[in-house]
């Protein structure tokens, strides 16, 4: 049973029974997963390029007649595989809420204003080097019923396809310095400490473009194919 | 502490992990006409061009009180009806089959599929798997999307698919949709629990 992706690399993830977030209580089996090899089926997946998107996709500034309120950002990055390959051509999909905190979702109840400029969806493809870069606002930190005063940090949420159905990822991006971080059972559900801070962004003067928005970079590393351990060249 | 910068040359330390898509992913994901901006990809994969019997897969996702599970989202993946997965090859006939759906299950916890029945494709050591759809659970609660696999009732290979073969006996109905009409096919996912879904790691 030869797996094509090493399955060391999804001890990177959260388990799926994390208490501390109430609604993993019910939701997450009790059965240990059955582990199978992978099939074409699994090392294959759907391809959404450039034709999936439309004038302003990227642009979540510009999707309305007028300018949303809140701090104007650019996020840009590179989509790589674990072995540091880049993942050309593929296609992310980003939510988020609004500057006062807000989804446009009708089931969020949270008191703050809906901007009528801002929807906070959007879509990116990556390019030959699997770069991406997107403009928006930067979201508000907005409470949850989790538990007492709960807060969710200001994070972008990121869906991305990656070459087959085994790189489908949907992860959130969080900001530099944030203070409810620490008490966030999300970012806590990461059980190392530094595949953790892979979903921290960092602010980034290149990115910053003067007098119009500040630049934050995250880059993102799906599962790669037929990693081969080998010497980590940047940690001494 | 480290962020998510891998610097140009380097191998990274390792993946980025998985969090919930939470529950307002719908007006990116599932925007169905509600929402401004256009759909990826409906519960409808039916082409003109799509080669395979029309079938329509329909269940409910449950959690572990038995409670419906509203806010859930599901995709599947599959080959069309001759076993050819979309994107092997660009020259295919049925090159607008995209063989991908999302579906965001309903006030009742519903989800339903129109597709066409998937054909056979190979497995490890070329041995014929019998025809199924993969499916990913996103929702709230889900910190990772859960895999799992949609097969049909009444089919001679179920008995000799080397993944069917993997999971207990007696848990196999958890993955086998059952026939409930001419057309139609029926399998609810149970999160957790009693009859609980088999979900997989590959
Ligand atoms: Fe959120």
């Amino acid at each position: 049973m030869t797996a094509a992706y090493p399955t060391e690399s999804l001890k990177a993830h959260p388990p799926y029974l994390y208490p501390d977030y109430r609604s993993t209580v019910k939701r997450s089996p009790s059965r240990a997963l059955v582990v199978i090899p992978h099939t074409l089926s699994e090392l294959t997946g759907p391809v959404y390029g450039h034709e999936s998107l439309r004038e302003h996709d990227s642009d979540l500034t510009r999707q309305h007649a007028g300018e949303p309120l809140g701090e104007r950002i650019i996020v840009s990055g590179r989509v790589v595989d674990e072995d540091g390959r880049p993942v050309p051509r593929t296609l992310l999909e980003v939510w988020q809420a609004n500057a006062a905190g807000r989804y446009i979702h009708v089931v969020d109840q949270h008191p703050a204003p809906l901007d009528p400029n801002f929807s906070g969806a959007g879509r990116v493809v990556t390019d030959a080097d699997g770069r991406y870069r997107f403009t928006t606002i930067k979201p508000g930190a907005y409470p949850w019923k989790n538990h007492p005063n709960a807060w969710r940090p200001a994070h972008i949420h990121f869906s991305l396809f990656g070459p087959t159905f085994l790189t489908r990822l949907v992860t959130q991006m969080y900001f530099p310095g944030d203070p409810l971080l620490a008490l966030d059972p999300m970012w806590n559900s990461i059980p190392d400490e530094k595949a953790r801070w892979r979903m921290m962004s960092s602010f980034d003067i290149e990115t910053t473009e003067p007098e119009w928005a500040l630049g934050y970079r995250f880059d993102i590393v799906l599962r790669g194919r037929d990693a081969t351990p080998m010497e980590d060249p940047h940690h001494g | 502490m480290a962020d998510a910068v891998v610097k140009a040359g380097t191998k990274p330390d390792g993946i980025t992990p998985s969090q919930t898509a939470g529950p307002y992913f719908a007006y990116a994901l599932t925007p169905a006409g509600r929402y401004a901006i256009a759909d990826l990809a409906t519960n409808d994969l039916v082409t003109d061009d799509a080669v395979g019997e029309r079938i329509t897969i329909a269940g409910r996702v449950i959690d572990g009180d038995g409670e419906l599970v509203t806010d859930a989202m599901l995709e599947i993946w599959q080959a069309d009806g001759e076993g050819r997965l979309p994107g092997a090859d660009p020259a295919l006939s049925n090159a607008r089959f995209k063989g991908f759906g999302r579906c965001e299950c309903d006030a009742e916890g519903r989800f339903s599929f129109r597709t066409v029945k998937p054909g056979r494709v190979p497995g490890p050591n070329g041995a014929m798997q019998a025809p199924h759809l993969d499916v990913g659970v996103f929702a709230r609660g889900i910190l990772r999307r859960l895999f799992t696999r949609i097969y049909f009732e009444g089919e001679a290979g179920n008995e000799s698919d080397p993944i069917l073969k993997l999971v207990p006996a007696e848990r196999r109905s958890t993955v086998i949709a059952r026939r409930a009409g001419a057309d139609l096919y029926k399998l609810d996912i149970r999160l957790q629990g009693e009859n609980e879904t088999v979900f997989f790691e590959a």
